[in-house]
């Protein structure tokens, strides 16, 4: 019962209009930034190694190589400073972490895109 | 100090509209109802007896009266909250329910602590315990020693020692009410509140 309770007070406080993604999608995550008055948005595009949690407390990792380092992001999922999520690919995946991709390198550290029948 | 009686419902975090992010403890609270009303003339002092949650079970005969004499249902749980002269006044047959806060208000929130059972001198005060190396064998979380030899040959009074730690009377002060919920009776709470999940908390106005 108190776990009802608990969802119905987080209600107002999670997206709804969030699209659906996988681990091993390649998202990019639009992130606002706030620099003293000015507002701008950052993006960052990497594959989501994992996702974690349940309700407000939903976060999901992505990970990117930026010049030859491997930059990870953890970010709250229904956090406001997060403006816009984008499927960019969509990957085949047979696990739900993929922590793996930490120590493999250049082709190693690839996904399989997903096959999908075409929707018409 | 007005207040409401409710239950612990458990924690979670919420966004503000900046995007941080709260600790908050989700409690359901009331609607209670006002039992027995107690006054500078009848008592001595201004203070209101509230009822919480409906007791479906066995209730004792005394109790029975005691609801019966307020013309109410039995409540499982009751408590008195004292008033100040400035608080409204209540009449037998009141609902108080969480409308009696508002946004941003800091409340006391009061509760029975989880129990931890008996424990050592480290985790109870926080002791630093033995050296972890240099020879070290059997020594590891003792308290080290409690005092004195033959001035005074004897243990201080209220020497910090192991023992039985938590399920006692604790309040939180001056914590900030974020969200209050009243169409399904919830209030949310900045920060912990002593208890289990489900366990009795009153909520006290400042």
């Amino acid at each position: 019962m108190s776990d009802k309770i608990l969802r119905e007070a987080q209600k107002e406080f999670i997206k709804e209009n969030l699209p659906e993604f996988n681990v091993g999608d390649t998202v990019k995550v639009s992130v606002k930034i706030k620099e003293g008055e000015k507002e701008r948005v950052q993006v960052f595009q990497g594959i989501v190694i994992g996702r974690k949690g349940a309700g407000t407390q939903a976060t999901f990792t992505v990970r990117k190589m930026s010049s030859g380092v491997g930059v990870e992001r953890i970010f709250p999922l229904h956090s406001p400073n997060i403006d816009k999520i984008e499927v960019a690919r969509e990957g085949h995946v047979r696990r739900a972490k993929l922590y793996y991709l930490r120590d493999r390198i250049g082709k190693a550290a690839k996904v399989r895109q997903k096959k999908r029948p075409v929707k018409q | 100090m007005l207040g409401i009686i409710g239950k612990k419902v458990g924690m979670t975090s919420i966004y503000t509209k900046d995007g941080l992010s709260l600790p908050v403890t989700v409690i359901k609270a009331g609607p209670c109802e006002v039992v027995q009303v107690k006054t500078k003339d009848t008592d001595g002092y201004k203070a209101i007896q509230l009822g919480f949650e409906v007791n479906t079970k066995k209730v004792t005969k005394p109790l029975l009266g005691h609801f019966k004499k307020a013309n109410l249902k039995p409540y499982r749980k009751l408590r008195e909250f004292r008033l100040r002269q400035q608080e409204p006044e209540f009449k037998q047959g009141d609902t108080v329910s969480v409308d009696i806060f508002k946004e941003r208000e800091k409340v006391n929130c009061t509760g029975i602590s989880k129990g931890k059972g008996f424990t050592g001198a480290i985790r109870r005060y926080g002791f630093h315990g033995g050296p972890k190396t240099h020879g070290q064998s059997n020594k590891y979380r003792a308290p080290g020693s409690i005092g004195t030899s033959a001035t005074p040959s004897r243990v201080v009074k209220g020497k910090k020692m192991a023992g039985h730690v938590g399920s006692v009377k604790r309040t939180v002060k001056k914590l900030e009410i974020i969200k209050i919920d009243t169409e399904n009776s919830l209030i949310l709470v900045k920060g912990s509140v002593p208890g289990y999940n489900g366990s009795y908390v009153i909520i006290n106005k400042l």
